[in-house]
């Protein structure tokens, strides 16, 4: 046990002394965290239209009214040809050209009903979805209004409106649906278990390569006394990451905290203790600093792109949700999100306390086992 | 039980290529053993295997009086080791390396505290306790690391080619502190390819591709090959038939 | 001297061929985020949870819940007795909205009384809840509209709506392109970088900078295979988006091709500017992570829409390359645009190009003296 304080100390010194590393504690995740909550946006606010009016009656007007009234669009131009339109939607500057052809108003009056024609850039398949459904809506509310208008110039006479159901909304935990409350608790577990694992998966092959290790491993020391007392100073690194990064969050975003902090706290100190058997796991398959930062690398892709921090696992396909289950971003990602935002207790998240245990024993096991003092 | 180490017909082999060729020795206890060969005859192989870093593919071993394949963790309390490779942390003061060797060693906090005093007595390191070792001078380095490989007091030393790099007056010095820590008792084990420093030894065995060509005190040597000097006896025995 | 060049390229080579570990990653990372891209990272929803309130339990309220989940994209996980359930769904995540059906639903629908169904999302996630709570929305009007049968309003305005350019609206267009701008990069520069920081690290660039060869020859023959190797890369980029996810090539692929090339060179130049500055392998990587891959991946536009960004990060996104190389693929792969649409940004990176290389190669000989 005693070896084991000793290794642990070492590790200590040699962080504190490594200049790049208390920088990448502090600095780098605060900024990459106000980046990333700044920057993983995936609200359309803005939508830039071009008008082409080629009717110029009221109602034609009342369209353009209502859109330039709306938060959500920027009428960049309006012109007088179709031609002009699609250039402008193909240089970029557009987003969305409607079009009101001539004779709208009459049409409407005269024939109960007329054509707009709405052209989307499209590249940005989500983009251009929403942008649509945007402009959707604002045109069902211009057809009431000018329905109604257009109602008692008919002759028919109804006796009874049709029946009605309303619907009314509201959205819990996060009622303004700031985008930043959900991406920052997500982003801050993400750069928590990230950043462990590549400086674990650097640490031992480090060791390898300028020949420390060797001197080790001529030393009675055990397997596990030498891997434990590596995790130990990372498992620190991690905590105060996670307080340096939740104060941030909290400065800077105001991100609610609703749950319990404990629940957090020894959810991270599960989480990392996965993460470093698998940094670790990762450092003893490979020779050099440069193939760990690839393997590395490669397992950070994957765990971010499949961890539901900026689209839905339920979104994904069966095999996709299938193997977020061994991803501990994804849990992190989770369980930051449910506790913070939603108060969830340890209950609630049971299931991924459960995962992550079991991904630490397998990830650590494996560790241990494939790290030879003897070739 | 005199012997430190024996070896029977120890063999290691790479995939095809046999490293080391059924070597056969026996080391005494607190001998200064010399074992020579040029670059690639297979010594750190032979090295590592005693030390239990690589298991052997063939044959026998102890050291101190234990299995090389079995009871590679109990050799591992008794010997102390200094690769070619400079491995002493560079980043921590002299103070925190020999700190941490001795207690990954399991020495107690007093027995670290009178070594740490003892060696910086020693090497007049004094002044640069707590300096990082990477900004010593090689030679400096090399005799520090030497005296860390001794912080738990081993019965059996090895050292793979430890004067590497560094002028013959620093090597003096360093054989210097061999000779100091064999009158302790203890067995030294010193691979080289300084024909002079063979002369060091008590006795030799010299090595040519994976097998041990000769075997003795460096003057039955020169009297068996009929030179005047060790180099003479090992361009005898590096000609190729 | 040629040769000697020829001699120093192919031993490169070599070592880049022998490292399976990395070759294999290299090009394995490509196809991976290409079909990660393709297959999972999608906004789109099906089968969400969803749980049923419903204060009525007669005809309508029955008809309205089977409508909600015919329409394939909800799944009723549970109908609940209170409302005071909602939250333990909610909280442990195994819905992401309630619907609530009021008293009384069918009777006040035909009394024309205006029954309240009321919808609580998980706003926790606001795209979802937002994509959800209009999905029901749509489903509940079209519900109240077939039960209101003909008594509906006149005076229909037709939209006639086309999406330009991806008419499926397939996610590949957009990630295709942003896969080709992060792929060379990787290679390009973090290789490179990588590479020239460890021979410093290792010593051994000294050993190259005292051989016949002039000191810029040897960074370029360092730097000529990772570009033929990030240049295969791309291709195999595209000809996956065009083969498996029907990304078209409207526009001509020389111009493409070229395109890619330069801004090839722009990687490269900034990765062989990075290695001059960075002393040790780990600095090199810190570096091209943070100042290159993050900015690349999340302010050119790739994933994220710049226009919703705050003003300094859209002002920051116009320094970094993949921003404009990025506006140049989409332009001529997908709206097939010609040299006179695209020569703005195409003129912007070959400013870089120059500028880059400038510094590149005023750092290095600093460094030789």
């Amino acid at each position: 046990m005693r070896r084991l304080l000793f290794i642990i100390q070492k590790e200590f010194i040699q962080i504190i002394r490594n200049k790049a590393i208390l920088p990448m504690m502090t600095v780098v995740p605060i900024v990459q965290l106000i980046l990333l909550s700044y920057a993983a946006n995936n609200e359309v606010k803005n939508v830039n239209i071009v008008l082409i009016d080629q009717d110029h009656s009221s109602y034609s007007r009342l369209l353009v009214s209502k859109i330039q009234a709306s938060d959500h669009f920027t009428i960049v131009a309006a012109v007088p040809s179709q031609k002009q339109g699609d250039d402008l939607l193909q240089g970029g500057e557009a987003d969305v050209v409607l079009a009101i052809p001539p004779n709208f108003e009459r049409d409407f009056i005269k024939e109960k009903g007329a054509g707009l024609q709405m052209l989307v850039n499209a590249i940005n398949g989500q983009q251009a979805t929403v942008g649509a459904g945007y402009l959707g809506s604002i045109l069902q509310s211009f057809n009431q209004e000018i329905g109604l208008d257009a109602m008692p110039k008919l002759a028919s006479q109804r006796t009874q409106p049709p029946p009605t159901i309303s619907i009314t909304y509201s959205n819990w935990y996060n009622p303004e649906l700031n985008y930043k409350y959900f991406m920052t608790p997500g982003i801050l577990g993400e750069l928590v278990t990230i950043l462990i694992m590549v400086l674990t998966a650097m640490n031992v092959v480090r060791e390898r390569e300028i020949g420390t290790i060797e001197q080790i491993n001529v030393t009675p020391i055990r397997k596990w006394q030498f891997i434990l007392g590596k995790m130990v100073p990372f498992l620190f690194i991690g905590l105060i990451l996670l307080t340096v990064g939740l104060t941030a969050g909290k400065l800077i975003f105001d991100i609610p905290i609703q749950g319990s902090l404990w629940v957090v706290f020894a959810f991270c100190v599960l989480n990392i203790a996965a993460v470093l058997g698998l940094g670790l796991l990762i450092s003893n398959m490979v020779d050099t600093q440069q193939q760990a930062m690839f393997v590395a690398f490669f397992f950070v892709i994957i765990f971010i792109l499949m961890s539901g921090l900026f689209t839905p696992i339920e979104s994904m396909p069966k095999w996709a949700q299938y193997l977020a289950v061994p991803n501990p971003v994804a849990h992190f990602v989770d369980v930051m999100r449910k506790v913070l935002l939603k108060g969830s207790g340890f209950a609630d998240v049971a299931y991924q306390f459960k995962v992550t245990a079991v991904m630490a024993v397998v990830f650590n096991t494996l560790a241990v086992v494939s790290y030879r003092k003897q070739e | 039980m005199n012997a430190a180490i024996t070896a029977h017909h120890l063999t290691k082999r790479f995939g095809d290529f046999t490293a080391v060729d059924a070597i056969s020795f026996e080391v005494k206890k607190g001998e200064i053993f010399g074992f020579l060969g040029a670059n690639g005859a297979g010594k750190t192989t032979a090295i590592r295997m005693l030390t239990g870093l690589n298991r052997p593919t063939d044959g026998e071993a102890t050291v101190a009086g234990f299995d090389v394949y079995r009871q590679s963790e109990k050799i591992k309390e008794n010997i102390g080791y200094m690769s070619q490779k400079f491995s002493l942390y560079e980043d921590l003061s002299i103070r925190q390396n020999i700190r941490f060797y001795g207690g990954i060693y399991g020495l107690r906090s007093k027995e670290i505290q009178e070594k740490t005093k003892q060696i910086l007595e020693t090497l007049s390191l004094e002044v640069y306790a707590d300096k990082v070792v990477g900004e010593l001078p090689l030679g400096w380095k090399q005799r520090l690391a030497f005296a860390v490989a001794n912080v738990h007091d081993p019965a059996i030393v090895f050292l793979d080619e430890p004067t590497g790099g560094v002028d013959p007056a620093t090597r003096r010095r360093f054989w210097e502190m061999i000779y100091a820590t064999a009158n302790l008792g203890r067995t030294i084990f010193v691979t080289t390819h300084y024909m002079d420093e063979a002369e060091y030894c008590d006795r030799i065995s010299i090595m040519v591709a994976g097998k041990i060509e000769a075997l003795g005190s460096p003057h039955e040597l020169k009297e068996k090959f009929s030179a005047s000097t060790m180099d003479e006896v090992f361009v005898s025995l590096a000609r190729p038939k | 001297m040629l040769k000697i060049f020829a001699a120093f390229v192919k031993k490169e080579f070599y070592h880049i061929l022998r490292d399976r570990r990395t070759l294999f990653i290299l090009l394995g990372m490509p196809v991976v985020l290409v079909l990660l891209f393709g297959y999972v990272v999608t906004n789109e929803f099906k089968d969400a949870s969803v749980v049923v309130l419903d204060n009525a339990h007669d005809d309508l309220s029955g008809k309205l819940r089977q409508q909600l989940e015919a329409s394939g994209h909800l799944k009723v996980k549970a109908d609940l007795r209170s409302y005071e359930e909602i939250e333990s769904y909610f909280k442990n995540g195994a819905a992401k909205m309630a619907i609530v059906i009021p008293p009384n639903f069918g009777s006040d629908f035909n009394a024309r009384s205006n029954p309240q169904v009321q919808l609580i999302a998980d706003g926790s996630e606001p795209n979802y809840a937002l994509t959800l709570v209009n999905y029901a929305s749509q489903i509940i009007q079209q519900f109240q509209q077939s039960q209101a049968g003909a008594a509906q309003l006149p005076y229909r305005i037709q939209v006639e709506s086309r999406m330009v350019y991806n008419a499926q609206l397939r996610s590949a267009y957009t990630f295709v392109p942003g896969v080709i701008a992060l792929i060379l990069l990787i290679i390009s520069a973090m290789m490179t970088s990588l590479t020239i920081a460890r021979e410093k690290e290792l010593g051994t660039m000294d050993l190259l900078l005292v051989s016949p060869l002039p000191p810029l020859l040897i960074i370029v023959g360092k730097v000529v295979p990772y570009a033929v190797l990030s240049f295969l890369t791309a291709v195999m980029v595209l000809v996956l988006g065009y083969f498996v996810f029907k990304v078209p090539i409207l526009g001509s692929l020389t111009l493409l091709l070229s395109v890619c090339l330069l801004y090839l060179i722009v990687s490269l130049a900034l990765g062989v500017l990075i290695s001059t500055k960075a002393e040790s392998q780990q600095a090199a990587m810190m570096f091209s992570l943070f100042s290159l891959m993050m900015p690349t991946m999340l302010l050119s536009g790739f994933i994220f829409p710049l226009s919703s960004m705050p003003m300094i990060l859209q002002v920051i996104s116009k320094i970094i390359p993949a921003t404009y190389f990025i506006e140049v693929l989409k332009g001529v792969m997908l709206k097939g645009l010609g040299m006179s649409f695209v020569w703005k940004p195409i003129a912007v990176l070959c400013g870089m190009v120059v500028v880059l290389l400038g510094l590149a190669v005023a750092n290095f000989k600093i460094q030789k003296k």
